[in-house]
Formats: structure tokens, sequence, C-alpha cells
């Protein structure tokens, strides 16, 4: 009897010793993990996002699709139009060649219309070239040009660049004339470093051999994902009888309906994209690179790049005014300028324009090249026909 | 290196001196400090103090009843440059200070220190009071936040508003539900009273534009909880991110200008939704009922007071207090700019600056931390523009280029000349001078790497074109020369 009593008061007092070492076990773990999410959280208060689509013509449809596909889940997770840069090379949506003007659809039998009612192009058909593309990214544009087109990030802002169209190894084409290289590329996203305008940078391509774009970067805090290796191709998913063309390439489908279950407030992380698309329904090896990103992938939240979730605080203090305080007298009075009131010119003259008669070209003597090409001409025929025939043309 | 210089007056109050002065006042002190931000950069501070006892008129306002009457008697007594600091040593049994209180740090740019006893313990309090008043090491450091090696700066360092030219202010009344309530707000009043001195105070660190604008039927992204404890609705914490999205699209910001904005928003929750509280992690309703998101503006939502009568006709007119919302908006402000007074030691009491805003030593502050933020954006900027320019040999320098590339230089060392003489106003306005042109040149359009070919690309393009039209020609060029040779060497031969 005296025995089992200690008994029981030594298991209670285990017990008790038990509860309190999990209480604070508890405690414990909540400061750390409080601490450690602090510490792997992004340090970002801003959102861009750049979606390039670099092809025209009626058949290259599927990238504008593509590009449409990625604008409206950014859209959806948050960022908003002033933070978007939307570049597409051609106009598919009222193209003469679309049976169902004003829409691009993503999936076949016209399910989805990624146009949308409220799409915003900043950069349209022949304005999207490798020299506006460069600008923007390096922030060198003229100074004319209007706060839609610009890229306005600074230090603490998490850009996602989107790019698609034809590529190959090591360049990617642009409107069928022109071509960026990787090391182009590569060199303005350091020159975007030097002047600090993204804290982190996600760049993901959908072309044939995407991977030999993003081979070339050397900046700190990029991310990069590509739809093929080097020496493979990036194939398209489906073809809609009733439009007539392919509709989406493989890898931006599956991105599309992976970020179609992402809401704002979902906790996915980058380790996730990466699975998307395996060969089995690509047919092509996506590929990404992360040796240049601090943090580790599997902290990387979908929403740091696709959507604009914000830092947000609670105000604690508040000012203390007084409120019988009367009008104001401001110490740096301003100046009243006084100027003289301006008229606007007339912009458009019409009586002017349409009883214009029309310009005399002026006549220029032909160039170097029309008289190499002549003088080319005259001495084959002369060799082989023999000097001779000289004296009857002059 | 940089250098930033304080000077500083420690004036001693009658019956305040410490015992074991070194030498006999008047006499000059320097304290040195090296603020080292990474392994190359380093900052030094260097308080110039020059002690000295008080003259007659001081020790007038020394003896006033309370430290708000010493501190406007002492104002024009001052000296009033920016950057300088004058410190009043009480005796240790005052009754300026209340107990328990060590210091009192006034409106202006001078604060009273209760004596220590010895000079050791009255240079500690001092050296508190100029980390308060002037700058940190930590506020340095979250400056030059760029330079700091990462890992070392938390990421919540790096929030406060970057050194601009200006900055837009927009305030928003968003209005969901005009059905039910028709919200007046005199904003234009309110901006004359209350913001403009504020601005006005700011307006030696940027300019400030000030637009307002109206939004009916703009929703918030989240929908509230209904906490019947309180017969209240909620909005918890971690649901506030989700807050600002929707709205965002359609707050618009002028078109011409590229500052940053900053946008304000006051909203009147819906009849249905009414009333409606924040809350903070811990569950307790929010008093201000506002939140701040940084480098983005604060929202606050104003809750309409129930009608007297519950039959009362709808829609309700509201007029809403400008005074109580504006004392929240310019806090929120003085937050964003990274002026807030939470972590000043408990000894301490600061002055409240009134409709001012913000003390002068809190102005000082700001500058402070921008001058040498824009003095490293400068070279950096300048930095990395000379290393594009040595990787592509071949580009094309305009005159107006190299025109602002010579201020820029020009600035940035008239400024950090300035800094180590004490002089904090020209040296502000000299690296303001220095960012404008640095950017101006750094980002000139004609500066474009793809406009600019390099050597291997002309070889790569011509050289396929031009060898093999070249091979005839060589050959035929070469037979030329020998058979001139042959025939000069014939006629010697033929006899």
């Amino acid at each position: 009897m005296a025995a089992a009593m200690p008994g029981a008061s030594r298991a209670r007092a285990a017990a008790a010793l038990l509860l309190l070492l999990g209480c604070c076990g508890a405690a414990l773990a909540a400061g750390l993990q409080d601490q450690a999410e602090q510490f792997l959280r992004s340090g970002h208060t801003n959102n861009w996002a750049v979606l390039v689509c670099t092809s025209r013509f009626w058949f290259n449809y599927r990238h504008v699709a593509n590009t449409l596909s990625v604008y409206r889940s950014v859209k959806r997770l948050g960022i908003p139009d002033s933070h978007i840069v939307l570049m597409l090379a051609d106009d598919m949506a009222c193209n003469p060649r679309n049976p169902k003007p004003a829409t691009v659809f993503s999936h076949k039998n016209m399910e989805l219309n990624v146009y949308g009612d409220d799409v915003e192009v900043d950069y349209r058909s022949y304005e999207v070239t490798v020299e506006n593309f460069l600008r923007v990214l390096t922030g060198r544009i003229p100074p004319s040009t209007p706060r839609s087109k610009r890229l306005l990030s600074d230090d603490r802002s998490n850009i996602l660049i989107y790019m698609t169209g034809h590529g190959g190894n090591g360049f990617l084409k642009f409107q069928d004339s022109e071509e960026i290289t990787n090391v182009e590329l590569a060199d303005a996203f350091e020159q975007m470093w030097q002047k600090r305008r993204y804290n982190e940078l996600l760049f993901i391509i959908d072309t044939c051999q995407g991977a030999s774009m993003y081979e070339r970067f050397y900046s700190p805090n990029i991310m990069a994902l590509a739809s093929s290796q080097v020496g493979e191709d990036s194939l398209s998913h489906q073809p809609d009888l009733g439009i007539g063309v392919h509709l989406m390439d493989r890898y931006t489908f599956y991105v599309l309906e992976f970020l179609e279950e992402i809401h704002p407030a979902s906790q996915t992380n980058m380790n996730d994209l990466f699975q998307v698309c395996p060969k089995s329904l690509c047919v092509s090896t996506p590929g990404h690179r992360t040796d240049l990103f601090q943090r580790d992938p599997g902290n990387v939240l979908i929403t740091d790049f696709f959507g604009s979730v914000r830092k947000v605080e609670i105000t604690t203090e508040t000012l203390s005014l007084d409120r019988q305080v009367a009008g104001f007298e401001s110490k740096f009075p301003e100046e009243e300028l006084v100027t003289e009131p301006l008229k606007y010119a007339e912009q458009l003259p019409v009586a002017q324009i349409i009883h214009q008669k029309p310009k005399q070209k002026d006549w220029h003597p032909p160039g170097g090249f029309i008289l190499g090409l002549w003088a080319l001409i005259i001495m084959v025929f002369f060799k082989t026909y023999g000097i001779k025939h000289m004296k009857h043309v002059f | 290196q940089v250098q930033l210089v304080v000077p500083m007056a420690v004036v001693f109050g009658p019956g305040s001196v410490p015992a074991d002065l070194p030498s006999p006042l008047p006499f000059r002190d320097v304290q040195e400090m090296e603020i080292s931000v990474n392994v190359r950069t380093s900052v030094t501070s260097r308080y110039e103090m020059h002690y000295r006892s008080a003259t007659g008129q001081e020790e007038a306002a020394l003896a006033a009843a309370t430290a708000q009457e010493a501190d406007a008697a002492l104002h024009p007594l001052q000296d009033t440059t920016l950057g300088s600091l004058t410190m009043y040593v009480v005796p240790e049994t005052t009754s300026l200070l209340p107990q328990g209180i060590n210091v009192y740090v006034g409106k202006h740019r001078s604060a009273l220190v209760r004596a220590g006893g010895s000079l050791a313990a009255l240079q500690a309090r001092l050296r508190e009071v100029t980390q308060v008043m002037s700058f940190t090491a930590s506020s340095i450091a979250a400056a030059l936040s760029d330079r700091v090696p990462d890992g070392q700066l938390s990421p919540d360092a790096r929030r406060y508003l970057k050194s601009s030219l200006g900055y837009e202010i927009t305030f928003s009344l968003l209005n969901p539900d005009p059905k039910s309530h028709t919200v007046d707000w005199d904003i234009e009043g309110a901006v004359n009273r209350y913001v403009k001195p504020v601005l006005d105070k700011l307006s030696l660190v940027a300019n400030f534009s000030v637009d307002s604008q109206i939004l009916y039927y703009a929703v918030l992204g989240v929908t509230p909880r209904y906490d019947k404890e309180s017969s209240s609705f909620l909005l918890s914490a971690h649901s506030l991110p989700h807050v600002i999205n929707p709205v965002e699209a359609r707050l618009g910001s002028s078109a011409a200008s590229l500052y940053p904005v900053l946008n304000f928003l006051l909203y009147v929750p819906e009849h249905s939704h009414s009333p409606l509280y924040i809350q903070d992690k811990d569950g307790a309703p929010v008093s201000t009922n506002a939140f701040h998101s940084p480098r983005w503006g604060g929202i606050m939502v104003y809750n309409v007071e129930a009608p007297a009568s519950p039959q009362a006709s709808l829609p309700l007119h509201v007029d809403v207090d400008m005074a109580r919302v504006m004392e929240v908006f310019l806090a929120q402000l003085r937050l964003l700019f990274g002026l807030s007074r939470e972590e000043v030691p408990p000894e301490f009491l600061l002055e409240s600056p009134g409709n001012e805003g913000l003390a002068d030593w809190e102005l000082d502050h700001l500058l402070w931390a921008h001058t040498v933020e824009n003095i490293a954006t400068v070279s950096t900027t300048l930095t990395s523009l000379a290393q594009l320019l040595d990787k592509i040999g071949n580009i094309v320098i305009k005159d107006d280029v190299a025109s602002e590339v010579y201020r820029a230089v020009a600035s940035v060392q008239s400024a950090v000349t300035k800094l180590s003489l004490g002089h904090l106003h020209a040296a502000f306005q000299a690296s303001k001078e220095a960012v404008t042109s640095s950017e101006r040149a750094f980002f000139d359009p004609s500066l474009l790497h793809l406009l600019y070919f390099p050597d291997d690309q002309k070889f790569a393009i011509y050289i396929p074109l031009f060898l093999p039209m070249a091979v005839p020609i060589l050959l035929s060029l070469a037979k030329i020369v020998r058979e001139t040779r042959l025939h000069k060497k014939e006629p010697t031969k033929m006899d």
C-alpha cells in the first residue's frame, strides 16, 4: 500500500513533467517555425510580368494562345495590368482568318477563351522587336514612352519573364526577321542586376531547344524553366478542326492546367512546377536551372512570381493632430508662373489634305548597287560576244 | 570613403557639471565609429562634440516649469542647421524630467539629458541619444542594403521607400455600396489643413504631388467573417495580403509621372457587412482599423455608425471625420518612410511633433539615410556604366551622356566632401543632383548594346561572304605578280 502511493505520485509527476515539456516544445517549435518562415520568405514587395510572343502569321496561333494563357493566369492570381508588359507580335483575335473573331482559344472545342474582355496589350504587332524587348528590360527607353510600356521595377520586385515562339540552339526568332541570342539575353539580365531592377527573376521559355537560352545566364537570383533540351523540339498540343490550327504548345498547355489549380493563397512551391509535363506527356524533356537562385526551390511559392501577395503590417501608431488649425501658409510658397495661353495646333487639317496635289518625288541618280550590277552585265556581255560589238553601241 | 560628421553641442546647465571633466569647459572632443557594411564598404561616423556651459539666456530657459516649455524657450537659442544636435544636461535632481525618464527629446534638434554622475555615464547616455536622433548602424546598413551580403539583413529591413526625387500620393475613397451610403469627404480641406504641413516639411527630401479619387462598387478581395460575440464582421490578419489586389487594378496612376505612387485607401464597408473590424495576429481588434503595405500605401476601414432608428431610410448620409482619418494616414506615411518611434529605449520621452508630422531630428534621420543611399547608388551606377562601356568597346558615347557623367562624378565628390564637413543639407542636394545625372547617363536610350556589333559577329558575317570571292582574286593577283617577275627577268636573259 505504501509502495503504491509513491508510485502513483511519481507517475503523476512524470505525466505533469511530460505535459510541461510538451507545451514548451510546442511553444519553442512555434517560435522556431515563425523564425524559419521569416527567413525563408522572399523579400519582394511587388510583382511584375513580361510576357512575350515573338511569332506572327496565322499558323503561329498557338504562340499567341500560349502567351495569353499565362497572361490570364497571372491576372487571375493578382498582378494588375499596370504591372504586366504584354507583347504580342500578331493579332489573332481580329485576324481575318479567325472563324470566331475576338476570341483566342486554348482548348479544342473552344472550351476556354483566353482572350477575355479586358486584355491590355502593351506592345503589339510590329512593335515587338528585339530592340524594344531589350529596351523594356534594361530601362533605356526614350522619354516619350507611356507608363504602361515601361518596366518600372525596383530592387524589391519579383519579375516573371515568359517567352514563346520559334527558337533554335542559342537563339529565339522575332517576327521572322531577326533573332535574339542567349548571350544578349544574359547581358540584358546582368544590366538589370547591376541597376538592381529585380529581386528575383523567373524565366520561362517555350520554344524548340529552349534550354539553350538559359545556358548563358550569370547574374544571381535567376531561376529558369524551358520546355525542351538542346537538340529537342517542343511540340504543339492539339489542333482544333473548327479553327484549323494548333491551339497551344504542349508545355504551356500543361502549365496552364497546373496554374488553374492555384489560387492566391495556395502554398504550392516550385518543385511542383518542375514536375509539370513529364516526357510521357510532352515528348520533349523540360529543363530547369536553379543554380543561380539563392533560396531552395522548395521554399519558393508559385504565387511569389505568378501572383501578387503583398506583405502587410498592422498600423498601430497614430499621429495626434490639432483639429483647431486654420488655413495653412506654406513655408515655400509656389511662384505663380505667368504663362501665355496655349493654343493647340490643328491636328488634322482635313481640308488641306484632301485637296493636296501628290508630292513630286525628287529624282535621285542610281546608287552604287545598280551601277555595279549594270557594269557586271555589260562586262559579261562583251566578254562572251567579243569586244567588236562595242563600236555598234557607241 | 564616406565620413558622416555630426556637429554636436553639449551644454551643461547649472548644477549638472560632472566632477571628473578632463579639462575645464569649454572644450572639444571627437568620437569616431566605423560602420562596416561589407568587406570593402564601410562608413565612418564622427561626432564632433563641443562641451560648454550654459549662457545666461539658456539658464533662464532651463529654469522653466516643464520640459516642453524649456524646449520651446531654447529653440531660438540653438544652432538650427540640418544635421546638428544640441544636448542640454540637467542636474540629476531636476524637476523638468518626470520620474524614470532620463532623456527628453524635443520637436527640434535638441534633447534634455539627465546628468549621470560621472562623465562616462553621461557619455554613454549621450551616445544613446545620438543613436536615436541621427542614425544608427542598422539604419545606414538598411540604406546600403544592396551592398550588405545576403543573409545578414532580414528581408524586412529593406522595406522602406527608396530615395527618389518625388513621390505621388493618392487618396482614394472606396464606396462599395452607394445605394446604402452616400459618403462625403472634404478631402481638399483635409489636405490643406493636415497633409500640406507634413509635406511642406518633407519638401526638403522630395517633391510630392497629391491627388484624390472616389471609386464606387470597389470591393475588397476577401469576404469578412461574422463574429457573434461582438456582432460585427472581422477581417483576420492572414487574409489582409489578399485584400489589395482586386482594388489595385482600378486605382490608376498618373500616366506622365514616373515617381513611385503611395496609395491611401479609405474603405467604407457595405451596409450588410457593417461594422467591420480588422483583427491582428492574436485575434484582438486593431484600434486604428488600418493596415499598410511597405512601398505601396495603406488602407483604413471607416465604419459608419448604426443609424438611430433601424427604420432610417437608405441611403444614409455619411460625413467622414477627416481628422481621424488623416491621423492614421499620416502615421502610415511616416511608417512607410521608416520613421517609427518603436525602437526607442524606455527611459526616453519623445515630444509629439503635432501638426508638422515629424520632428526636425526625424527629418535629419531621413536625410542621412537618403544621402548615403544616393551616394551608394551613384557609385554603383557609374561603375556598372564603366563596365558596360569596357565590354562593348565600340559603343558611341554622345556628348550629353559624357557631360552627365562628369557632372555626376563632380556632384558625388562634392557630396562626400560636404558630409565630411558636417553640412547635411548641401550634401543632400549634391547627392540628389548626382543621382539625377547618373540616372540620365545610364538610362540614355542610345546605350543599347544591341546597336553595336561586337567584332566577332562582324567576322562571322563577312568572312563566309568574302573568302570564297577572294580566292580567285588572290590567285590571279599571285599569277600577275609571277608573270611580271618572269617578264622582268626575261630581257636580261635574252641578249
